[in-house]
């Protein structure tokens, strides 16, 4: 896979206050590209600096294999955190002079409006002033905008944030459909169940520094703990919870079943497979919940963060 | 199309079309004339208004002295006592009574004049009849002292100094005048242009920072390009409201004078007064021809170019302070501190222009502020119609480009920073701070 965009040894500095120290990512081309952080960490000055709106004070960015130049300002799509429109301008207009500021010739722009703003539903809405509009109604104009001209990269910031449930997930699938389509996406949020839905890599940052990055699915194997989370009924549960912990490494585990079974946690160590631990709970009981404990993004992010 | 052309085209629009500003526009002149036009009617019904006036005069020594006139009537009365010609006087609802008593002082000349009225009289009929008394009153005394009137006012003299220059341009109080009308009027214009169009672009750049769009903005244009797009649009705004209001002031003007019939001329403005005190007591004729070569002989081309130069400098070096004000605050109550120092030299200016270029168009103080690249617009263009030399045209010219310069890349700077700045209201420090970023 390609790299689409790479971000090589960035520092930034506002005054005495260090923003991003020495961070470098790559972006694949046509994957969803998670930028994670806890508040501050330095993903709105990444996010800014690979939008030329701020320069960085040493390192590079190369976008398609060049260095960043101002002509890139139209193969990048961004929805910032911090979002508006003009309040006293009409919808259409607003979203033509947007557009034609990215680049996009006027009958261009219209006639890919017409066709997102059908997609949408939101047709009806042309003649309307921004302030007669809700926060989300606003939030999908802002999206259309986003991504009308077609960018090979588009940087969402909290996309999410505004949006009601239903649509939020028209949001998700439309990001979904555009990677589909070719484009790449940066993706910064800070809801790590978004993560888990939709980015094929993240990059975490913290106190301006990144602190791990990687394919999702190869940060979980690394972070993966072989532990099994076990449901088993015996004749006496208190008795095979004792014996199992004299056995095995447990933890008392909650999770929602309709019988009265045991639920524990266990560790194995390496000399035991998972095979051995299952075929050794049969012997003990009825074994009716056995599943891998897959670390979530949200325990990454935590434990990273913390260790940090 | 360019993003600049596009930034100019959207600013210039939503100025347009914003209903207070189009309401300002048409209803701006339409103020303006009908409040002049009521002055106007006004003190034209009070010149129009008849009075009548009784004397009692018990002294005898001035009853001869009131003579009616198109406005007033005087009523002297003869043989009744005070009482009953007050009684009288209000029964008729006459103006007023004048009473001068028949007791006399020391110098034979009495001292006791009284006026009685139902309303405060009006100055202007109190000092009318006072120095009707008191011409008559020291014509008698002076007879007294064995002195000829006649005499005296032949011995009258009456002066008024040509001026002329040493390379033979005459000049004339009234042309003075006229010169320091075209430079207050290019001054006055400026600083106005400045505190409302400048206002425009800070509240402009303000609405773009709480309506959070500028991130989105500012991920397609450079700052500098959206500042510079700003002032330009804003400014071509101006320049539209500006000229309607000129043409909308005109024609109403006319309008008015021809169908009320009322006579603007009435209200007299100060300068007016003044060329009228300078020009009397000179041929008229003479003196219209010598103020037409004057105006002939002002440095007209000097002034339109150097008007030009002088007020778009001017203009955007103002402009670009007000658009960082803007970017550096999140709402318009946080703008006071940082405004007071951009008013502090205009106000300045324009009092430099009133008060000392007046009095000496050329001298020190004039001079340097012309030179100071903050007040110089404006004092150099009140300078300019008495003649100063391309020099110091030149000079002050460069300087105020130089500055415009400077402060047009310390306003972006500030701008680039603090567009994307919200919650905080910054400090002076962390403003020169932020010129590092």
């Amino acid at each position: 896979m390609s790299i689409l965009l790479e971000a090589n040894s960035v520092s930034k500095n506002f005054g005495d206050f260090k923003a991003l120290n020495n961070v470098s990512i790559s972006v694949p081309e046509g994957s969803i590209f998670g930028l994670l952080g806890p508040n501050g960490a330095g993903k709105t000055t990444l996010i800014r600096i690979i939008n030329q709106i701020t320069m960085p004070d040493t390192g590079s960015v190369i976008l398609d294999g060049e260095a960043l130049k101002p002509e890139h300002i139209k193969d990048i799509g961004y929805l910032p955190e911090e979002r508006g429109l003009y309040k006293s301008m009409k919808v259409g207009e607003q979203a033509l002079y947007l557009a034609q500021l990215k680049g996009l010739s006027k009958t261009e722009a219209k006639t890919r409006l017409k066709y997102w703003f059908e997609r949408l539903e939101i047709g009806d809405w042309w003649n309307k002033k921004i302030q007669e509009l809700s926060k989300g109604m606003a939030q999908k104009i802002q999206f259309v905008v986003t991504v009308l001209h077609e960018p090979k990269l588009l940087i969402f910031d909290e996309p999410f944030s505004g949006f009601d449930p239903i649509n939020a997930n028209l949001i998700k699938d439309e990001i979904l459909r555009l990677r589909d389509n070719g484009a790449t996406v940066i993706f910064s949020t800070h809801r790590m169940e978004s993560v888990e839905e939709l980015c094929d890599h993240i990059a975490l940052l913290d106190k301006s520094n990144k602190i791990l990055d990687g394919n999702l699915q190869d940060i979980k194997r690394q972070f993966k703990t072989n532990t099994y989370e076990v449901g088993i009924s015996a004749a006496d549960n208190n008795k095979l919870a004792l014996e199992l912990s004299n056995k095995f490494e447990t933890f008392p585990s909650s999770f929602k079943t309709l019988n009265d079974e045991l639920k524990l946690n266990i560790k194995l160590t390496d000399s035991n497979s998972a095979n051995d631990l299952l075929s050794y709970l049969t012997t003990k009981g009825q074994v009716s919940h056995f599943v891998e404990l897959i670390p979530s993004a949200s325990d990454i992010f935590i434990k990273t963060v913390s260790n940090n | 199309m360019n993003h600049l052309s596009l930034i100019i085209k959207r600013e210039y629009l939503t100025k347009v079309k914003n209903k207070s500003f189009l309401v300002m526009t048409i209803l701006s002149p339409i103020i303006i004339i009908a409040l002049i036009a009521v002055v106007a009617y006004l003190s034209q019904i009070n010149n129009d208004k008849k009075r009548t006036i009784s004397v009692l005069d018990e002294s005898g020594l001035v009853k001869d002295v009131f003579e009616n006139t198109e406005n007033t009537t005087y009523n002297v009365l003869n043989n009744i006592t005070l009482e009953t010609a007050k009684t009288l006087v209000e029964a008729n609802e006459e103006y007023g009574l004048l009473h001068i008593s028949e007791e006399k002082n020391n110098d034979e000349t009495l001292n006791l004049v009284k006026f009685y009225s139902n309303d405060s009289p009006s100055l202007s009929v109190i000092t009318g009849l006072e120095s009707k008394i008191e011409k008559k009153l020291t014509d008698i005394k002076l007879l007294q002292n064995g002195l000829d009137i006649e005499t005296i006012k032949e011995s009258k003299a009456n002066i008024t100094i040509d001026q002329e220059s040493f390379t033979g341009e005459k000049t004339s109080k009234a042309g003075s005048i006229m010169k320091l009308a075209f430079g207050g009027i290019a001054g006055y214009l400026l600083f106005m242009f400045i505190i409302i169009y400048g206002n425009m672009i800070m509240r402009s750049v303000i609405e773009e920072k709480t309506s959070r769009i500028i991130e989105i903005i500012i991920s397609s244009v450079k700052p500098m390009q959206l500042m510079l797009g700003k002032i330009i649009g804003t400014s071509l705004a101006g320049i539209t409201q500006f000229v309607i209001w000129l043409i909308l002031g005109s024609i109403l003007m006319m309008v008015v004078t021809s169908i009320f019939g009322i006579d603007m001329t009435q209200v007299q403005s100060p300068q007016q007064e003044l060329v009228q005190q300078a020009m009397s007591g000179q041929d008229t004729q003479a003196q219209a021809q010598l103020l037409y070569s004057e105006f002939m002989n002002m440095p007209i081309l000097n002034l339109i170019i150097a008007f030009v130069l002088f007020f778009i400098s001017g203009y955007l070096l103002y402009s670009s302070l007000y658009a960082a004000i803007g970017a550096a605050v999140d709402n318009e109550t946080d703008t006071q501190q940082f405004l007071l120092p951009i008013l502090m030299p205009l106000i300045l200016a324009v009092y430099i222009g009133i008060f000392t270029v007046i009095e000496d168009p050329h001298g020190t103080v004039s001079t340097v502020f012309s030179f100071i690249p903050l007040t110089s617009p404006v004092v150099m263009l009140m300078r300019i119609p008495f003649g100063v030399p391309i020099w110091q045209q030149v000079v002050s010219l460069l300087l105020l480009v130089g500055t415009f310069v400077f402060t047009v890349w310390f306003a972006a700077k500030i701008y680039r920073v603090g567009i994307l700045m919200y919650g905080k209201k910054p400090s002076y420090k962390e403003l020169i701070k932020w010129i590092r970023y």
